[in-house]
């Protein structure tokens, strides 16, 4: 039995058919959807840019677990698979979630760069409002 | 052995390969690459969501009132919106594909294949439009921190989209030739593993870019 044909051999994980993939199709075409009437909610003022926020990130949390677990299989797939691919993308996902504390949460107002000052001002402070150095 | 009898109406999976795993070395070596781009794709969004709303001066990807002036956003919503849904309508191609390539089904194989790669030329399409629309505007890598965090997030994105259209349109020339049938569905596979990457990064920058503010 050469390797190509050891790859063919019996079917081991029963796949979904056509129908299901054709299913997942339309929820992911539906929750984009629905991700854009988020965007256009809060562009209405329908409600706050935070709630916005979040019922995009839950709906493009969905869309990715879709196609992660059926399109690329590793629901039916073995384990080992799911571990090479989940251990980096969390520690993507911690990055990610640091980088945006770090810059917007924690120490916000530090970090931000004041629009209104040049970008020579923006590094080393007002000309006019020296810094009073540490304390 | 028949691959017909093999594959009896579902998809193949080898049933035991010669590894230490009993899985194909060419699906590990590839989850693992896919688990670098992973890293890879980290580090530009962590440095895209780091810098987003630090540009001092325009333009700015929404719309944005500085002092009592208002500044238009330069993000096209519509157009990238558009592109989105054929990205996925593209995955979607690619799961066909595959169906139909593990069955020995050469005529719709090479169909699907080619029905995927267009998928991905139209969304590149849509981001040499909005690049050059973006540069016309005055949104270019030395701009701002805006312009040069985006380019350099999408425009990586772009680079894994083009690479992905020349591999399905080598792939469906290799099943019009009759050289990729069920026996080599694997590299179908392998090769639908990297498009749905490629849409899965997609799904997470689209809303992180243009529908966040």
């Amino acid at each position: 039995m050469t390797s190509e044909t050891r790859e063919i051999v019996h079917d081991q994980h029963a796949h979904p058919g056509l129908g299901f993939y054709m299913t997942i199709g339309a929820i992911l075409i539906g929750f984009t959807f629905l991700e854009i009437l988020g965007y256009v909610g809060e562009t209405k003022g329908w409600y706050s840019s935070g709630v916005a926020a979040v019922i995009i990130l839950v709906l493009s949390a969905v869309k990715f677990f879709s196609v992660v677990a059926y399109y690329m299989h590793l629901k039916f797939d073995n384990k080992l698979f799911t571990g090479i691919f989940v251990f980096p993308a969390i520690l993507a996902t911690l990055v990610i979630g640091g980088m945006i504390l770090l810059f917007h949460v924690v120490h916000g107002e530090a970090t931000a760069i004041h629009p209104t000052l040049t970008s020579n001002e923006a590094i080393h402070g007002a000309a006019t409002n020296p810094s009073p150095g540490p304390r | 052995m028949d691959s017909s009898h093999a594959l009896d109406g579902h998809a193949a999976h080898p049933a035991h390969i010669d590894t230490s795993t009993g899985l194909d070395s060419r699906k590990m070596a590839f989850w693992t690459f896919i688990g670098s781009e992973c890293l890879l794709f980290g580090s530009l969004i962590a440095t895209y969501m780091a810098y987003k709303g630090r540009s001092i001066k325009p333009p700015y990807p929404h719309d944005v009132t500085i002092n009592g002036v208002h500044y238009e956003g330069k993000l096209n919503i519509p157009l990238t919106s558009v592109s989105t849904f054929i990205l996925l309508m593209s995955s979607v191609c690619m799961v066909i594909a595959l169906y139909y390539v593990q069955r020995g089904m050469r005529n719709k194989s090479t169909l699907w294949l080619l029905m995927t790669a267009l998928g991905g030329s139209i969304f590149l399409g849509c981001q040499v439009f909005e690049f050059t629309h973006f540069y016309h505007e005055g949104v270019t890598l030395q701009s701002n921190l805006f312009g040069s965090t985006f380019y350099l997030l999408t425009g990586f994105h772009g680079a894994h989209v083009t690479v992905g259209v020349i591999y399905l349109i080598t792939l469906a020339m290799m099943s019009h030739r009759g050289r990729l049938g069920p026996e080599r569905a694997l590299n179908v596979e392998i090769a639908g593993l990297y498009w749905h990457f490629v849409d899965v990064i997609w799904i997470v920058i689209f809303p992180l870019i243009y529908l966040i503010r």
